[in-house]
Parts: C-alpha cells; sequence; structure tokens
C-alpha cells in the first residue's frame, strides 16, 4: 500500500513516537556491541575494573590466544557435537509430531498438542534441576524406567562420554514442540489435492510422504533448522545447572567458556573476543540460510 | 485399528512427555528424603507442604517471586509502549533516513545478546546500577523483533481510518492511543505474551546483573539454591513447581496468542 501524501509533513511526529525505542536500543545495544568488538582488542581484566587506565591495546593477541587455547577449542567441540547431535534429532521428532497430529483419523489434537508444547514454555533452569535429579544414577526416574527393561543404573551426568547426550535429551524434549507448531502450520500449507491425485495414482503413505509432504516442507524444514542451530549454539543453562560444565570439562559450551572467563575470572576483554567467535559462526549460519534461500527462488 | 493405534501411541507419548512435571509436582509435596528411595513414588504416601513453607519462609523465594512478577510486568509494559510507538511510525509515516534506520534495525537481529553483557555490566556498574531492577529494565524496553511484529499489523490499517481522525482535529499522538493502540490488540497481547515469560525464564543476564539475593528473580534464585542443595530433591523440586507454575497458567489462558505470535516468525529467546 502507498504512503498517503498527507503524512508527509508530520515527520517531526514520526521522530517523537520512535525516539523512546530507537535511543533505548541504541543505548543499551548497539553502544554495547561496538564496545565489545573494541574490548576484545585489549587486556581488560581485574585490575581493568578498578582503574580504566591499566587498559591496553593488545591488538590480535586475544583473538590469537584463543586459537591455542585448548579449553576453548574444548568448548567449540563441545558446542559443535550438542548442535550436531540436537538438531536432527529435534527435527525429526518435531516434524514426526507434527505428522502425527495433522492426521485427520483423531480428535482431541488440542491435547495432545498442549502436552507435547508444554515443556517449551517451561522456564528451562526450574526443568533442568527436574532433570538433575532424574538423571540422578540411584534414584533417578529415568534408571528406574530402564531398569524395567533389564538396563543397568547409568551415571548419566558423571561420564563424560555421557553428560553431553544427557543434556542433547533434555533439550530436544524441551524444544521439540516449538519446531512441531511451525512444521503443523506448513503441513496444513500443502493442497489437499496433491495427496488425493497421488492416492487415485495408487501411491501409498510412504511414497506420498517421500514425493509430496518432504519436498513441499523443504522451505519450513530449512527455516527451522536455522533457528535451531542457532539457538542451540547459546547453550548455557543446562550445563551450568546440570553439570557445571563437567565431567572432564565435557560440557562446557562455547557461552558457558565466555561467562567463566569474563564474569569469574574478570578476564572481559579475552571473554568479549570469545562473544565474537560465537557471534561470527551465527552470522555465518544466517548467511547461508540467506544463500540457500536465495537458491531456491532462483 | 489404526486409528486405536494412533490414539495409544499418542497417550504414551503425551505422558511421557509430561511425566517430569508429574514427579517434580509430586516429589514437591513429600517430606525431606521421600524422593530418594527406590523405585521412585509417584504419589505421595505422605502429603506435606513443609517444602513450600521453608522456601516461602526461611529461604527468601517470597521476594523472588515478587521480582520476578514485578520486573516481568514492567518489562512487558515498557516494551509494549515503545515498541508499538516505533512500529506505528514505520508502518505509516515517511520520514528522511527511515529505510536506513529499517535496515539498519534488521541487520542487528542477528547479533545475539551475550554479545553485548560484558561492556552493558560495566557501563551500569559504573553509574551504580547493577543490581537493580533498572539493569534488568533496561534490557527490554524495546525489541527489534517487537518492533517488526508491530510494523507489520499496523500497515494493514487503512489510511482512511488515520485520514479521518486527523479530519476531526486528532493529534498525532491521540491517533495513535485512541485509533492505532485498539486495533493493535491482538498483536499486543500477542507480544506481550511472549515478552512476559521471556523475562521470566530470562537467566543469564540476570545471573550477572543481579549479584545480591534479595534482588534475584526465580531462574538465579533457584540456582543458587541448587548449590547449597544438591540432595534435596523435594526441596527443589516445590522451588521448580513455584517457578514453572505461574507461565503455564499465563499461557494456557492466552495460548491462542503464543502460538499465533510463533506462526508470525519465531519467538526469539
Amino acid at each position: 500500500m502507498k504512503d498517503s501524501y498527507s503524512y508527509s509533513y508530520s515527520s517531526k511526529a514520526a521522530y517523537f513516537f520512535l525516539a523512546p525505542a530507537v535511543i533505548a536500543i541504541f543505548i543499551f545495544f548497539f553502544i554495547p556491541v561496538i564496545s565489545a568488538f573494541i574490548m576484545s582488542f585489549t587486556d581488560f581484566d581485574i585490575y581493568a575494573l578498578g582503574n580504566f587506565d591499566t587498559v591496553r591495546f593488545i591488538g590480535l593477541r586475544n583473538y590469537v590466544q584463543l586459537f591455542e587455547d585448548p579449553l576453548f577449542w574444548q568448548s567449540l567441540q563441545n558446542t559443535a557435537y550438542y548442535v550436531v547431535l540436537a538438531t536432527p534429532l529435534s527435527i525429526t521428532v518435531s516434524l514426526g509430531a507434527a505428522i502425527l497430529l495433522n492426521s485427520k483419523l483423531i480428535k482431541y489434537i488440542g491435547f495432545f498438542r498442549l502436552s507435547y508444547f508444554i515443556p517449551y514454555i517451561t522456564t528451562l533452569v526450574a526443568v533442568a534441576i527436574v532433570w538433575r535429579f532424574i538423571y540422578h544414577p540411584k534414584f533417578g526416574i529415568l534408571n528406574y524406567f530402564l531398569g524395567l527393561f533389564g538396563v543397568n543404573p547409568i551415571d548419566w551426568l558423571g561420564d563424560p562420554n555421557l553428560a553431553m547426550p544427557a543434556i542433547v535429551l533434555m533439550s530436544v524434549w524441551k524444544t521439540f514442540g516449538y519446531n512441531m507448531i511451525i512444521f503443523l502450520a506448513g503441513l496444513q500449507n500443502i493442497p489437499e489435492d496433491l495427496y488425493e491425485a497421488a492416492s487415485l495414482e495408487g501411491a501409498n503413505e510412504w511414497q506420498k510422504f517421500k514425493a509430496i509432504t518432504i519436498p513441499m516442507l523443504a522451505p519450513t524444514t530449512l527455516f527451522v533448522s536455522i533457528i535451531t542451530i542457532v539457538s542451540y549454539f547459546q547453550l548455557f543453562a543446562e550445563p551450568y545447572i546440570m553439570t557445571q560444565g563437567g565431567p572432564l570439562n565435557k560440557t562446557l559450551s562455547i557461552v558457558g567458556y565466555m561467562y567463566q572467563e569474563g564474569f569469574r575470572w574478570w578476564n572481559m576483554g579475552y571473554s568479549a573476543s570469545i562473544s565474537f567467535v560465537l557471534f561470527f559462526i551465527i552470522m555465518v549460519v544466517t548467511i547461508l540460510q540467506f544463500k540457500l534461500q536465495k537458491n531456491r527462488l532462483a | 485399528m489404526k486409528k486405536l493405534f494412533l490414539y495409544i501411541f499418542l497417550a504414551v507419548t503425551s505422558i511421557i512427555t509430561l511425566i517430569p512435571f508429574i514427579w517434580m509436582i509430586s516429589a514437591s509435596f513429600m517430606p525431606d528424603g521421600k524422593a530418594s528411595v527406590y523405585p521412585p513414588v509417584f504419589i505421595p504416601t505422605e502429603f506435606v507442604l513443609d517444602q513450600y513453607l521453608n522456601l516461602l519462609t526461611r529461604l527468601s523465594v517470597a521476594r523472588s517471586f515478587l521480582n520476578s512478577i514485578l520486573l516481568s510486568t514492567l518489562v512487558t509494559f515498557f516494551s509494549l509502549f515503545f515498541n508499538s510507538m516505533a512500529g506505528y511510525a514505520f508502518a505509516k509515516y515517511r520520514f528522511s533516513g527511515k529505510s536506513k534506520l529499517f535496515n539498519l534495525l534488521l541487520v542487528n537481529m542477528i547479533v545475539p545478546s551475550q554479545v553485548t553483557m560484558l561492556p552493558l555490566f560495566l557501563i551500569l556498574k559504573s553509574v551504580g546500577l547493577i543490581n537493580t531492577y533498572f539493569a534488568i529494565l533496561v534490557t527490554g524496553l524495546a525489541n527489534i523483533f517487537g518492533i517488526f511484529l508491530i510494523r507489520q499489523h499496523c500497515m494493514a490499517i487503512p489510511d482512511s481510518l488515520i485520514e479521518a481522525a486527523r479530519m476531526d482535529g486528532a493529534t498525532d499522538f491521540q491517533i495513535y492511543r485512541k485509533v492505532i493502540l485498539p486495533l493493535a490488540v491482538p498483536v499486543l497481547v500477542t507480544l506481550g505474551i511472549i515478552t512476559f515469560l521471556g523475562t521470566w525464564n530470562d537467566f543469564l543476564w540476570p545471573l550477572i546483573a543481579l549479584t545480591d539475593d534479595s534482588m534475584y528473580t526465580l531462574p538465579v534464585a533457584l540456582s543458587s539454591l541448587m548449590l547449597e542443595h544438591t540432595k534435596d530433591p523435594e526441596l527443589m523440586m516445590a522451588g521448580s513447581v513455584i517457578t514453572i507454575i505461574p507461565v503455564i497458567i499465563v499461557f494456557l489462558v492466552l495460548q491462542r496468542y503464543y502460538i499465533k505470535g510463533i506462526m508470525m516468525g519465531s519467538v526469539k529467546e
């Protein structure tokens, strides 16, 4: 719709309406982002906290140090492992749930949808605490149920090889409902007559799924994958509550390491450089999405 | 047959999804030590309110609850006010620099909020605002996603309505308040519930910015409680119930609007 000419004179009013939000975003978002970028080239540490004069520019030294820091590589590797494990799992579960709920056969969809979705809106810290007890090796309900099938007790959060998979399981439980809602909307946009035509040709359910559902959902799947990856890269509260980054630093995440360096040891310059590595990763993922979407349209 | 199988599958998976909550609620009503038994108990044999009383009286969880309510409400109110004005301006006004400003905001949506936290901490510390409500409030005053959502909605409002109000002598602010806001109620409710729940559930920034336990929000209070009570599942479950129940109530009442928010382009957490 075209703006009507009569509003063009009232730009003063527009600035008045924009000012509160824009000033707030400028002071509490733009300036900190730029400051963080500058900080990442300084040796800002606990002494600088008392006296800003001790801060010196050290060029790229923080980034060079990151490159040689085994703990940083560990956190990067842990986070990547988490993302690689959790993303496909989350997408499979949420797509499966969406397809089930989209079935014409069943009633009470609202109830089932609600129970799948509830974990998503609940407070992450609170459910991480609940899951910490669920994973308890002796009294946890997970080992109890597995015990019914003859599985011996497992020390989920105490075993360096199992702690991250355990966090993945909890995260997928917590977030699949969100992706499910987006998939449901995508499924409802697929024209019904495509399926009817395929049925007339004698296609079975699996063939219809492969030939119609998967390709028609491709844009939705791409969108869901990207937002899932971006949010999973920001992993923090789950390990903070459930494992404190342990055992053997196997659940230390990028944001966890940034928090530890910045707000426990007050190496804020170094911490700022970690936050920019996170920013860089998220930027690359997002740009990749735009590229893929464009290719799709072209 | 196929239908029956489908129902059984849905029912079983729903129960599996909800079991953590069922166990949480039941353990929260048990006396000390009764949730640490094998095999686990799902219905308390002895039903007590000890854990809740302990949390609300001896440990300052009541205070944290009030902090959470107050902060979530304040952030929701201010961000709705600021975002709606800005969204309206972007939708219905022409002014110089409009598309530049808009694109600048758009580009910033990909910056993860963690990047801002170190300098923001230093800025607020230098003016003595760390460990105050203000430290939480300022990060939520306005957000880019909210401005876009409201702009989308306002673009669909016909110019003729605004024109007519102007003819009647309404000022710009009166038009915003009497014409635009009433028409934007659905999107304001959607954005309001997303903001409220987002602030309630937020963890990292409150963990950094609130340093005194009288200022803690519920998630921060829970995480600090967890350090001393790793062996008290009953107490920790009561804390989790107190934190989660308000969220579930708000969601159940307004779920239609929340789900719509997801459809309109991803809730940013």
